[in-house]
């Protein structure tokens, strides 16, 4: 598998499922974090054991079951535009994707695991899946981290549990969390009342990137912020039972909108299509808008011609790393604005207003 | 709301702070707010407060400052990067880090997944004899909840011993 392979196929975590569940989640993911007994964390050890390190955890990886068929990369081995598009595609953090040497990800190969090594911890193990499927997400994250403990012995303490880099990690070393598409609470002005809520029930509520991302799109993540005192099952069950509340909410909203305000709904998507069909420099924020614009017309009904996958598809396709791998050249940021129009205007010319 | 620091008056200082997009939360009272150097137009962390960084003077003058023995942190490395620099930090800043632990997370001890390899060697440490200690306190002060979660361990941690040397007994004979 290359880089330049994962660009024409879209990914195995945001395959589309049907049911208005799966419409308002996008995907879900489950992180864990590890680290090497007697080892320094990374952000604190020396070059030479980094690399040292690097290179057990890298060996290590590539005889794990489920690693053993895909990929892994060396950071420091792969181009900028290279980093841009595997973070682009959820497989590496924002922070690893700018680390020297000495650090890397092993992927499977339909990129639903990845594990990244000498980031903030040696390991950070990644499932990610289309659905809400988190228990069984969690039953494939626990094998695989039992198959590399079974390897390399773990930082563990039996009060603290699982030792990280950062305090707020400890213990499971466990984040969960839920991509939802949100567009109807966002209308009504009702998304702070429930950040606000969600944070002082312990979850936290972030953007489509994570830590310090704005919801472009209306895509919110939430995640459990305490990973210490509850049990992995326990604080995915906490996850979960909130999100089944934030989909029926965001479905009430919607129900709202179609019965009570029907011209307010019709005319955000209608706006979102003129958008998509007309506009010939299109920024990465906007596109993202109006494409939540044009899922939601999908999902109401109120469009003809698209689909939820598609609009998955066309998110994808149209982050700036994926834009210049397709056209096979370094672009800046208005050739990328034009570009991103063009592919959004053939792509969506058969959609229509019912 | 107690005091999150002596626990024994009512929280008056409601200290927020947002790390990388987690918002943590700490709840003091006057007296220890004013002990730990927090001023409300400083721009303080809540890691300052809790090592002890808001009133340098006051106590590090004098004492060597706590450094791991393992890797060499220093309690002013750690306010800077406000990550650990190993796992040994864990027991050589418990002091300071276990109020941050309390205030951040849901409980104050682990009750996930047990490490196989770590039971293993808890097990031949005799870590189990200490943890079999600690459960006699627990029931002693009549903490049960605490002691249940002991027994737990303790279940667990002879449980993957025995199933280890047992798989390893089984593969030697053959």
């Amino acid at each position: 598998m290359k880089i330049d392979d994962l660009i024409r196929r879209p990914s195995a975590w945001l395959a589309a499922s049907n049911g208005t569940e799966t419409e308002i989640v996008i995907s879900s993911r489950i992180r864990v974090a590890r680290n090497v007994r007697d080892a320094a964390f990374p952000g604190w050890a020396g070059d030479d054991e980094t690399i040292r390190l690097f290179r057990r955890l890298r060996d290590a990886l590539g005889t794990v079951s489920k690693l053993r068929d895909g990929v892994f990369w060396d950071i420091s081995a792969l181009e900028d535009l290279d980093r841009h598009l595997l973070r682009e595609r959820h497989l590496i953090s924002s922070e690893l994707a700018i680390k020297k040497s000495g650090s890397g990800v092993a992927v499977s190969s339909d990129e639903t695991v990845a594990v990244m090594v000498n980031e903030e911890d040696h390991l950070r193990l990644q499932i990610m899946r289309p659905g809400l499927d988190l228990l069984a997400m969690w039953k494939v994250a626990d094998r695989l981290d039992s198959e590399i403990e079974a390897l390399i012995p773990f930082a563990f303490s039996p009060r603290l549990g699982f030792l990280t880099a950062c305090p707020t990690n400890v213990g499971t070393g466990l984040r969960a969390s839920v991509m939802l598409h949100l567009p109807a609470l966002r209308l009504l002005n009702e998304m702070e009342p429930v950040s606000k809520g969600l944070d002082k029930i312990g979850l936290a509520v972030r953007g489509l990137f994570g830590e310090g991302t704005e919801a472009s799109g209306n895509m919110f993540q939430i995640s459990n912020q305490s990973t210490l005192g509850e049990s992995e099952k326990a604080i995915i069950q906490r996850l979960l039972q909130v999100v089944a509340e934030l989909i029926e909410h965001e479905q009430n909203a919607r129900h709202r909108l179609m019965e009570g305000a029907a011209d307010r709904l019709r005319d955000h998507i209608g706006r979102a299509l003129g958008v998509l069909n007309y506009a010939h420099l299109l920024p990465s924020a906007e596109a993202l808008d109006s494409l939540s614009g044009l899922r939601l017309g999908a999902e109401t009904g109120l469009l003809r011609g698209v689909e939820s996958a598609m609009v998955n598809d066309v998110v994808m396709m149209t982050q700036p790393a994926h834009l210049q791998k397709l056209s096979a050249k370094l672009l800046d940021a208005v050739e990328r604005d034009r570009y991103r129009a063009r592919l959004i205007r053939q792509k969506l010319g058969v959609v229509s207003m019912v | 709301m107690l005091c999150e620091l002596c626990d024994d008056n009512e929280a008056a200082v409601h200290l927020t702070q947002v790390v990388e997009g987690d918002v943590k939360k700490l709840n003091l009272c006057h007296q220890c707010a004013a002990q730990s150097g927090f001023n409300i137009d400083s721009a303080l962390s809540l890691t300052d407060v809790l090592f002890g960084m808001g009133a340098p003077e006051a106590t590090d003058a004098g004492t060597p400052e706590k450094t791991c023995r393992s890797c060499h942190m220093r309690r002013a490395d750690f306010r800077k990067t406000s990550r650990l620099g190993c796992p040994a930090c864990y027991e050589t800043f418990a002091e300071e880090l276990n109020p941050l632990l309390t205030g951040m997370h849901h409980g104050p001890s682990h009750t996930g997944k047990i490490s196989q390899g770590a039971a293993q060697a808890l097990a031949d440490s005799q870590s189990v004899a200490e943890l079999q200690k600690q459960l006699e306190d627990a029931v002693r002060n009549e903490h049960y909840e605490e002691a249940a979660r002991l027994r737990d361990v303790i279940r667990k941690v002879r449980g993957a011993s025995k199933s280890a040397r047992h798989s390893a007994n089984t593969g030697g004979g053959r």
